[in-house]
């Protein structure tokens, strides 16, 4: 069985690891939380890439119904080829568009089925998808036959934790929960995305960063994909260190702040500690 | 095989049930853990705790049941183990002569060890300065940032080698198990329970059911047609009480008003001090140029409005059962009058409390506003949120 391991582009934890491999050892779905920007998405694509599998992503928004993920029958185009004197009006197999699970059930191969952002749908949305999901099969009312999966996929299920989900939904899945990493794991997450980066820089743009989130008041604390974006903009400008050391007496704004601070309260905020902290020097 | 270790954590409140422990037992036969505790641990919880809240009372149940399951009989008590070659090599690198004499005074290395695990099975908590027990800043050959040359560093740098046990005593999914924070973001999905769906405007959506109609009795030709997206149609009144005590509860009301800002097309609110009276305001500022009567808003607002005040209800009880009791200036009518009648005409009303529902009771006040809204106040948290959105919705 294949195992999954941290590769050179994602640092994992043990605790993940584990969680990991017992969804794929048990062919369940896991599901992942974790504050925005921890790499809740990433991890199903790195998921893949350690086993091999091919990934399929479902992208879920507020208006996604179950159903689409299993199958859709267009009957407006069946419709209007019926109008037209189209053969293919005849044969109902051709107005019915495969959904996302149908695919993964599909494949000759066993794949990844990335669900992302489960939260985001309807209330009813997860328990529409419990018997799907756990047996791994559906019914195709307009073709009368069931659709089984050749392969039990690698399901990945994130979620930002706007609605709660289902009990009978979660005692189906393997459960984990993406903690802010410390300083030395984001040292290590930094180095496998910039491999290159300047030691002085990273560690006073590391200082900066830690800095920010713990600033109680903040309406969004920067994440890390906020901080490799940040790390990216100063590596492009080729800013000197010292232009973030120098943070504490004259201004407490980091340079290029847009990346890390997203909503003008926040920068707010900002301008008044730094105004602050410069009547005291 | 792990029952008492499921039933102690359903006693904890972690809601694991028999498909999560069988899933647990099916990955350890998997071999998915192997025989690492450190692994289990990680196994057990990925499998049973579905909720980042639960996941401190899970490590506190983890480390009651299995405590002495990570370390060998006989060292049981000590959860921290400090690897003697390294102290040894230290030893040799930092110690002079006279100082390593020392050192066999005291019965050399094995005994140095010895005499530790006995004082950290002995000591019970913290301790700091003192010359026997570890701690810090003391003088005892335990300890860190002390003065003893045989001095064994405790805490100072971090091991590597960290034991699994410490693993779940750091407890860091603390901050997690407290009741969820207020942001605008999930006030705005408990206030959607309250909607009520109506279509108006433009057509921009197919009618599937109208088109079909019209096709059949076009006689099969195609004939389209449309209606207009289905909006929530709800209407809400929100009344705030501004300054004095409520400035305790100025960040969570902003993030109120801005999640029922978004939710609601239709959202009006007004200002009012401690309890309304006859007049109203829209802007704290410009109070005197933005006044409205509260007869005027009865009249402008039909019942249909749903009504929510915003409000810690704390004040003299004068303030609401005397005529001219306000604080800031002489009202003609009680505010009990006002009140009636305001919940009188918004047949839906409700009132949202910042204050902590246990400390309710202690406030005469708001007893009494309880009383005169007939028991429709909540507190003003998710669950509060939530109960007021399906009572309006009724």
């Amino acid at each position: 069985m294949a195992q999954f391991k941290g590769t050179e582009r994602y640092v994992a934890t043990r605790e993940l690891e584990v969680a990991v491999n017992a969804a794929v050892a048990l062919e369940r779905p896991l599901l992942i939380k974790g504050e925005p920007g921890t790499g809740k998405t990433v991890l199903a694509q790195e998921i893949a890439k350690a086993l091999g599998y091919p990934l399929i992503e479902w992208h879920i928004k507020s208006t996604t119904k179950a159903q689409q993920g299993l199958y859709e029958y267009d009957a407006v185009s069946r419709l209007r080829d019926g109008q037209l004197g189209d053969p293919r009006v005849h044969d109902i197999a051709n107005y019915i568009v495969r959904g996302k699970l149908w695919e993964a059930f599909e494949a000759d191969h066993p794949v990844v089925l990335l669900i992302d952002e489960i939260d985001k749908a309807d209330i009813e949305f997860p328990n529409d998808l419990l018997l799907e999901i756990d047996r791994m099969e559906f019914y195709v009312y307009e073709l009368r036959r069931s659709i089984k999966a050749r392969h039990r996929p690698v399901v990945i299920i994130t979620s930002n934790n706007e609605k709660e989900l289902p009990d009978a939904f979660l005692r189906r899945c393997f459960f984990h929960y993406i903690r802010f990493p410390d300083r030395e794991t984001m040292e290590k997450i930094v180095q496998t995305h910039f491999p290159n980066i300047r030691q002085d820089l990273l560690r006073e743009a590391l200082t900066v960063f830690f800095d920010v989130r713990n600033v109680s008041e903040l309406k969004k604390k920067p994440a890390t994909s906020e901080l490799l974006d940040w790390l990216k903009l100063l590596t492009i400008e080729d800013m000197p260190p010292e232009a973030l050391r120098s943070q504490d007496n004259k201004t407490a704004i980091p340079p290029l702040y847009g990346a890390l601070l997203k909503n003008e309260q926040d920068v707010h905020l900002f301008e008044r500690l730094a105004f602050l902290t410069r009547r005291k020097v | 095989m792990f029952a008492p270790f499921i039933i102690a954590l359903r006693a904890a409140g972690v809601p694991a049930s028999i498909t999560e422990y069988l899933a647990l037992l099916r990955a350890l036969k998997a071999g998915v853990a192997g025989f690492d505790v450190e692994d289990f641990y990680h196994l057990a919880r990925a499998a049973l705790v579905k909720d980042e809240r639960h996941l401190d009372r899970f490590d506190r149940v983890f480390g009651e049941i299995f405590k002495g399951l990570e370390s060998p009989p006989g060292t049981a008590e000590t959860t921290v183990e400090i690897p003697a070659e390294w102290l040894r090599k230290m030893a040799e690198k930092f110690l002079t002569e006279e100082e390593r004499a020392q050192i066999e005074a005291l019965g050399g290395f094995d005994k140095l060890m010895e005499t530790l695990r006995q004082r950290l099975a002995e000591q019970k908590g913290r301790h700091q300065g003192g010359s026997k027990w570890i701690g810090t800043a003391g003088t005892s050959p335990f300890g860190a940032y002390g003065y003893n040359p045989e001095g064994v560093r405790i805490g100072q740098e971090e091991s590597r080698n960290r034991r699994a046990a410490k693993v779940w005593d750091k407890r860091v999914y603390k901050d997690l198990d407290e009741d969820e924070a207020l942001s605008s973001r999930n006030m705005k999905v408990a206030l959607r329970r309250l909607r009520r769906f109506a279509r108006t405007g433009a057509a921009t959506e197919l009618d599937m059911p109208g088109t079909i109609g019209a096709t059949a009795r076009n006689g099969g030709s195609l004939d389209l047609h449309m209606v207009p997206e289905r909006r929530n149609a709800v209407k809400v009144l929100l009344l705030m009480d501004i300054g004095g005590s409520m400035d305790d509860h100025i960040r969570i009301c902003q993030e109120l008003f801005s999640a029922a800002r978004g939710e609601f097309k239709h959202l009006e609110f007004y200002y009012f001090h401690n309890c309304p009276y006859e007049r109203l305001w829209r802007e704290n500022r410009r109070r005197k140029e933005t006044e409205k009567t509260t007869q005027e808003v009865l009249r402008t607002y039909g019942p249909d409005w749903r009504l929510v005040f915003v409000g810690d209800a704390t004040m003299g009880p004068y303030e609401i059962s005397q005529p001219g009791g306000s604080v800031e200036h002489w009202n003609e009518e009680s505010g009990v009058v006002w009140m009636g009648r305001l919940t009188r005409h918004f047949r839906r009303a409700a009132w949202l409390n910042p204050v902590d529902q246990q400390h309710w009771r202690y406030t005469h006040s708001i007893g009494m506003m309880q009383g005169l809204m007939e028991n429709r106040m909540h507190p003003l948290t998710l669950a509060g949120l939530e109960s007021m959105a399906r009572e309006l919705a009724k």
